[in-house]
């Protein structure tokens, strides 16, 4: 199908000098009496209803019922009885005054048929009620209710059962299957530790769990990583990948986000603090409305700030506001409800009971978001800023001073304003003053405030844009002979010497509503009816509209909405079976399959309810169940059974997401760096890599032991991700992502045997084994890194096999001079001990075992 | 008990399964007794899949233009806009234009360039073109295709995925999601990239929500040509076969321990490296080629060399059984400074651009590899003016409502114009060709139904497509 504009453009071009407009009249009205249910109701059964009728509605107009028909669609009215001429139904067919002829496809009407509809309408619209097709209510109503939209009932369960235990047993017992042992206690406390903080257990850890012998060593280890800041960070992951987290603006600018980590480190710490799930969730939509808001629940809000910006030079800003909006909505929907809301953008859902206008309420909704920058200081970072500050804004006037930024910014200023109010007419300045609102947030607005009203952050906004696009108007040579970017250094390097409070990228509501418009098909630029913000039809619980972005959040909670508490624990169990109890955790609309173990996600969801929305405690319910700790081994039967493991008479074996194989790798050489919430960083790339960029610069790997942060801190660069995220199924964050995939590629292989990072970890670990116990046998020593590694014990048979591998590493002389020439020496260990070493590392961080949850 | 099986990944299992498995865990010892140490080609994901219907095509090379070549100056003359030359049209007409940068009422700037018929075919193209104009009778010249965005990353998203917003699959990885790839020791959908980056980056062959098997992977012209392609410092290949031998016999015991099926497909995918680092390197290898190869492509000579050795390259993947190669070339985007920007972008790629015709023509390749030449959209008939103190400062800006592509080989037949814009190149004016038509057409070349080749994803099924595209039989052979 073409976009509308191919399809009929209303000028033709006849020769170069004849440019006229064409203009086409409609059909006469039929004469003689017009019967509908002969004449009309044929046309419209014929030609209309397929778009115009119950299942689709588009635009908003159906033809198949009086009621909906006389009230017309999202256009307004399209039949005004007694006047064809003016009706819009008449325009529609005879491509009168219209860009679009309808039907879209097939023959037009012919003009006996537009006659015969303009006769009718001429003669009063008459439409009998036996005419009408169709019930007059809402479509849902009278059929049974999609299971997902039902009330959740708690069901019970036998006093002294595990409720998630019980559900699942019932379930295998019908089908006869028995359920596999428990997995033994090493991989059990793997696996917890990967699942819960997304680290490895320590070799001490190991010790103590083993040890620890008693009934209650499971469930304190248990309540040690609840307890970890570790915690925080791995459920954090899963979030971000939902709420499209990154640090970049992706499209062509992909510009860096230097604040937006301010906003990852809240969700780590609300998620660390224990936070309901309702005011986690009330903060990052409405953070800003709640009474007696803190910095931190604005530092929230930077949930909405997430969306993609499109600064490329020749947009329309107006359009891409429109996407973000669109994107809060159906992320919104996605998010909590689990539904494809973003399916209703340019027609009614075609399978949920979710109307085109439903999707515009919402939008609605996030339609009246501003956005902002604020102080959002780390504790202990305002102390020593305020101490410092005079000293540095005297010497940042005094660079500005310096390179005569003021006189030369107000002249570009007032041209740029000036151009910015007669397009066409100032050349090189339409440019300036078009790039100056695409590359700031906001930047056409400041400099129509006078320079001594402008706060601190919004001078430095307009002046550091200055600096660097003045060269747009007067050329690049004449901004370095004005000595700009070395302005700018002096800048950023004075902006680093001194202490400056964090800052983070936040929304507030605008002081007054603007109206919101349903959109015809989707598009930007084509208004259809006003609509207010409200909760979709089928899901709304009260007749009352829900007033505000604070209410729809509070919506979410209530009694009678049944998804959001179903679809969050559907999205924390697939975290821990590789599959949710509905496997499509992002639709849980008509469209997606039923739930495995409907009463038990009923029960999950009641639970999570009724405990105040406690996180913690639905992840200590899971991971204390029996079903969790069963062994993961598939014995053939079952492989047949069940291959997917719908079931539960198994674990999973679970690969892991990129960032906690990159943790698995960093925690076990020891190299790790522990910076919980910190900022983003740039890991190493190979050696000869070029063209590889971040916002357009190249990119700058960080160094020192910033560069062994955790993976959810590697810097996300939307349109130019770093390589291993992509080869490791990371999402790319354009949209939310319930789940991710788990993929299994040579690409993978050559990352984890090749990428100079791992090989660093695998040296590491080989020091850390040399180290540990100098004199240790090779037993010892081998124990010792696969405790590290794997979090096991070695077998007898890879201990010989290993003996071997060293053996004939050392036997060849590996590490003599030459051979790795290119690493530093580690004083006190025999380097071809150590390069036989780095070899055994090398190959536990590429097992199958390495990059799998157990 | 099943529940509809929807992922591929596990429909890899199942067919992994079937080949793998149906001894149950016998596969561990037919691992271990594997000569050569090669792991059976099945549990590639990659593995060759067949088409929908009977395909005229199995390989594509897609010569992106990024950044919009000016179709008005290469391959769609408009001597009627010499009337108009350095006047604004009429408020009526140039109102409904969709512009980026310039207004309306910019002044209309007639192209300098001189047109002549070329080929038997006779179709016209300009004198930047020489080397084109040799292939003439091969291609296939649509000069009505519409785009629906004047902005790069929109557009580039558009032609490459169906979507104007980013996130979707890209054709690459459509093609070998559906048909899999020839290649065992090759990525199965390989990026080539000259000039700067462009607007779309990585986003042009994204594997979007596929499976990242289906992701292209970007042939590097420095350092190692795949990414971590190289052993570390200190790894001889005599220790990664070592390596690799330790590594695999883990894996195979502890496939044998679980029972998880997925252990196969990485043991296999470990293999899999271990062959694309010896093959690669012979890849980029061109020493076997002859001297008459090497002046063809325009090897010898400095505007060509880069450009030449992309589609030099390009031939050389598709040989070897790669499914799906996108050689992108940059900096199109000629606001500024049209006349001298043009003419080198041509010196760099007309020459191997044809030359690579010419070759797969010669080499009997050319009757299965389509050969797609476009960029995102085109430019205008209106003249942007940036700095008007300087006459050779102007250029054009972005114009998506009729602008021209070729296509070569594969099914397509060659020698014939589809299409016409009007006499101003406003708009198009006959047989308009929409991005998702084109998509359409290069998937049924290949044997593909686009409205069949689906992924489900977020809810619903998604296709390349999106909810259009029709086959343009005028462009088949």
């Amino acid at each position: 199908m073409l976009p509308l504009r191919a399809v009929s453009v209303g000028w033709v071009v006849l020769g170069a000098t004849a440019l006229v407009a064409q203009t086409v009249d409609m059909p006469e009205p039929a004469t003689g009496q017009i019967d509908f249910a002969t004449h009309v109701q044929p046309i419209f059964r014929g030609r209309c209803e397929a778009c115009h009728g119950s299942t689709n509605a588009m635009n908003g107009l159906r033809l198949d019922r009086r009621s909906d028909a006389m009230r017309g669609g999202h256009s307004g009215p399209a039949i005004l009885p007694g006047n064809s001429r003016e009706s819009r139904l008449v325009h529609m067919v005879a491509g009168y005054r219209v860009k679009v002829v309808m039907p879209p496809v097939g023959d037009p009407l012919s003009a006996a048929e537009i006659g015969v509809l303009r006769a009718w309408i001429d003669q009063g619209a008459h439409w009998p009620e036996e005419g009408s097709r169709g019930s007059e209510g809402e479509a849902s109503s009278g059929e049974e209710r999609h299971w997902a939209f039902q009330p959740i009932v708690r069901p019970s369960v036998p006093a002294g059962d595990h409720p998630v235990d019980h559900f699942v047993r019932v379930r295998l017992h019908s089908e006869g299957i028995e359920a596999a042992p428990v997995a033994e206690p090493r991989t059990l406390l793997t696996r917890l530790s990967l699942d819960l903080i997304g680290l490895p257990p320590t070799p001490e850890e190991q010790r103590a769990f083993l040890e620890d012998g008693g009934t209650g060593a499971y469930g304190r280890a248990v309540e040690r990583l609840l307890a970890s800041d570790h915690f925080g960070e791995k459920q954090a992951m899963h979030w971000l990948d939902q709420v499209r987290y990154a640090d970049s603006d992706g499209y062509a600018k992909d510009l860096v986000r230097p604040h937006a980590w301010r906003y990852r480190r809240w969700v780590i710490d609300a998620l660390n603090a224990g936070m309901g799930f309702d005011q986690f969730s009330t903060l990052q939509i409405a953070g800003d409305l709640v009474p007696d808001r803190t910095v931190e629940d604005l530092v929230a809000t930077g949930f909405h700030r997430n969306t993609l910006r499109n600064r490329e030079g020749g947009v329309n800003p107006a359009q891409y506001a429109f996407e973000e909006t669109v994107d809060r909505t159906s992320t919104f929907g996605t998010v909590w409800l689990g539904l494809t809301l973003g399916c209703a953008q340019c027609h009614d859902h075609k399978f949920d009971p979710l109307s085109q206008r439903d999707f515009y309420r919402v939008f609605a909704y996030f339609d009246n978001l501003e956005e902002a920058m604020v102080y959002a200081p780390l504790s202990g970072e305002m102390g020593p800023y305020l101490q410092s500050v005079n000293d540095y804004r005297r010497e940042h006037q005094r660079i500005l001073d310096e390179h005569d930024v003021p006189a030369l910014q107000a002249d570009w200023e007032r041209r740029s304003l000036q151009a910015g109010a007669n397009p066409g007419v100032y050349l090189d300045y339409d440019l300036a003053w078009q790039e100056l609102g695409l590359n700031t947030d906001g930047g056409q607005e400041v400099v129509r405030i006078p320079p001594e009203r402008r706060t601190w952050r919004q001078a430095n906004m307009v002046t550091y844009y200055f600096l660097r696009a003045y060269s747009l108007v007067v050329g690049a040579e004449k901004a370095k002979e004005l000595g700009f970017p070395d302005a700018l250094r002096q800048i950023s390097e004075l902006n680093r010497r001194f202490p400056q409070p964090s800052e983070a990228r936040v929304v507030r509501e605008r002081g007054s509503r603007r109206p919101t418009f349903l959109r015809v098909r989707g598009s930007w630029d084509r208004r259809g009816i006003e609509v207010s913000p409200r909760t979709p039809h089928a899901l709304s619980t009260s007749p009352e509209p829900v007033a505000d972005r604070l209410a729809l959040a509070q919506w979410l909670f209530s009694e009678g909405n049944p998804l959001t508490a179903r679809v969050a624990v559907n999205r924390v169990w697939q975290e821990y079976f590789g599959q949710g109890l509905v496997r499509t955790s992002e639709d849980f609309g008509t469209q997606g399959p039923p739930p495995s173990h409907p009463q038990l996600l009923d029960w999950l969801a009641a639970e999570l309810r009724d405990s105040h929305w406690d996180i913690k405690h639905l992840h200590r319910l899971i991971v204390t169940s029996e079903t969790y700790k069963l062994s993961a081994r598939v014995p053939e039967d079952l492989a047949k059974l069940d291959p997917s493991n719908v079931l539960l008479a198994r674990q999973s074996r679970l690969r892991l997401p990129a960032e906690l194989i990159w943790d698995r790798a960093m925690a076990s050489s020891g190299l790790l760096h522990r910076d919980v919430g910190g900022r983003s960083f740039r890991p190493a790339m190979p050696q000869g890599t070029t063209g590889f960029k971040a916002g357009g610069t190249d990119w700058v790997p960080s160094t020192g032991a910033e560069r062994y942060k955790r993976g959810m801190y590697i810097q996300f660069q939307r349109t130019q991700p770093f390589p291993y995220l992509v080869t490791f199924d990371s999402p790319d964050f354009r949209a939310p992502a319930c789940r991710r995939e788990r993929s299994n590629t040579p690409l993978q292989a050559l990352n984890l045997l090749n990428d100079p990072t791992f090989a660093e970890a695998w040296r590491a670990l080989a020091v850390r084994v040399l180290s540990h116990a100098p004199r240790a046998s090779f037993r010892g020593r081998l124990r010792y890194a696969f405790n590290l590694a794997l979090g096991r014990e070695p077998t007898e048979g890879e201990v010989s096999r290993f003996e071997q591998y060293v053996e004939g590493r050392l036997a060849a002389g590996k590490g003599e001079e030459g051979d790795s020439a290119a690493l530093p020496r580690v004083e006190g260990i025999d380097e071809r001990e150590l390069v036989a070493w780095t070899g055994v590392g090398r190959v536990l961080m590429n097992v199958d075992e390495f990059v799998t949850r157990p | 008990m099943t529940l509809p099986e929807l992922s591929l990944t596990r429909s890899r299992r199942d067919f992994l399964e079937r080949t793998l498995f149906g001894t149950g865990l016998g596969v561990l010892a037919h691992l271990l007794r594997v000569e050569g140490r090669t792991a059976p080609v099945s549990a590639d994901p990659l593995a060759p899949r067949q088409p929908h219907f009977a395909p005229r095509a199995k390989n594509v090379i897609f010569l992106f233009q990024a950044g919009a070549p000016s179709q008005i100056d290469l391959f769609d003359p408009k001597p009627e806009l010499h009337k108009w030359d350095g006047q604004s049209l009429p408020p009526s007409v140039a109102s409904q234009l969709q512009l980026a940068f310039i207004q309306p009422t910019a002044k209309v700037l007639a192209s300098r360039r001189r047109f002549a018929p070329a080929g038997r075919s006779g179709i016209e193209l300009s004198e930047w073109l020489p080397h084109t104009a040799k292939i003439a009778d091969e291609i296939c010249l649509v000069r009505s295709v519409r785009g629906e965005s004047v902005n790069h990353h929109p557009g580039q998203a558009l032609l490459m995925s169906g979507n104007p917003l980013p996130g979707r699959p890209t054709i690459g990885s459509w093609v070998t999601y559906g048909l899999g790839s020839e290649s065992r020791n090759l990525p199965g959908f390989v990026v080539l990239k000259t000039g700067s980056s462009t607007q779309g980056s990585t986003g042009n062959w994204t594997n979007g929500f596929l499976p990242s098997n289906y992701g292209g992977v970007l042939l590097r012209s420095t350092g190692d040509p795949i990414l971590h392609l190289s052993n570390p410092p200190g790894v001889s290949l005599e220790m990664q076969r070592e390596d690799l031998d330790l590594i695999r016999e883990l894996n195979a015991q502890q496939l044998a321990r679980s029972g998880d099926r997925e252990i196969a497909a990485r043991i296999a995918a470990y293999e899999l490296a271990f062959r694309m680092q010896a093959e690669a390197p012979q890849l980029i290898d061109i020493s076997d080629e002859s001297e008459t190869i090497r002046e063809m492509y325009g090897l010898n000579a400095h505007a060509t060399r880069e450009y030449g050795m992309t589609c030099l390259l390009a031939r050389r993947l598709v040989e070897r059984g790669v499914r799906f190669v996108l050689n992108q070339h940059a900096q199109w985007d000629h606001h500024t400074n049209l006349d001298k920007g043009l003419s080198a972008k041509c010196r760099t790629t007309d020459q191997p651009a044809a030359a690579l015709v010419q070759d797969l023509k010669q080499r009997g390749l050319l009757d299965e590899t389509m050969v797609i030449w476009a960029g995102e959209f085109g430019r205008t008939s209106l003249a942007e003016w940036r700095n008007p103190s300087d006459p050779a400062n102007i250029g054009r800006d972005h114009h998506a409502d009729g602008f021209s592509v070729w296509f070569a080989g594969g099914g397509i037949r060659g020698g014939q114009v589809i299409g016409r814009t009007d006499e101003l190149g406003l708009t198009v004016e006959r047989d308009p060709v929409h991005i998702h038509d084109l998509q359409a057409t290069v998937l049924h070349c290949l044997g593909i139904d686009h409205e069949r080749l689906t992924y489900r994803h977020s809810g619903r099924d998604f296709r390349l497509t999106d909810v259009g595209g029709a086959v343009v039989d005028a462009m088949l052979a």
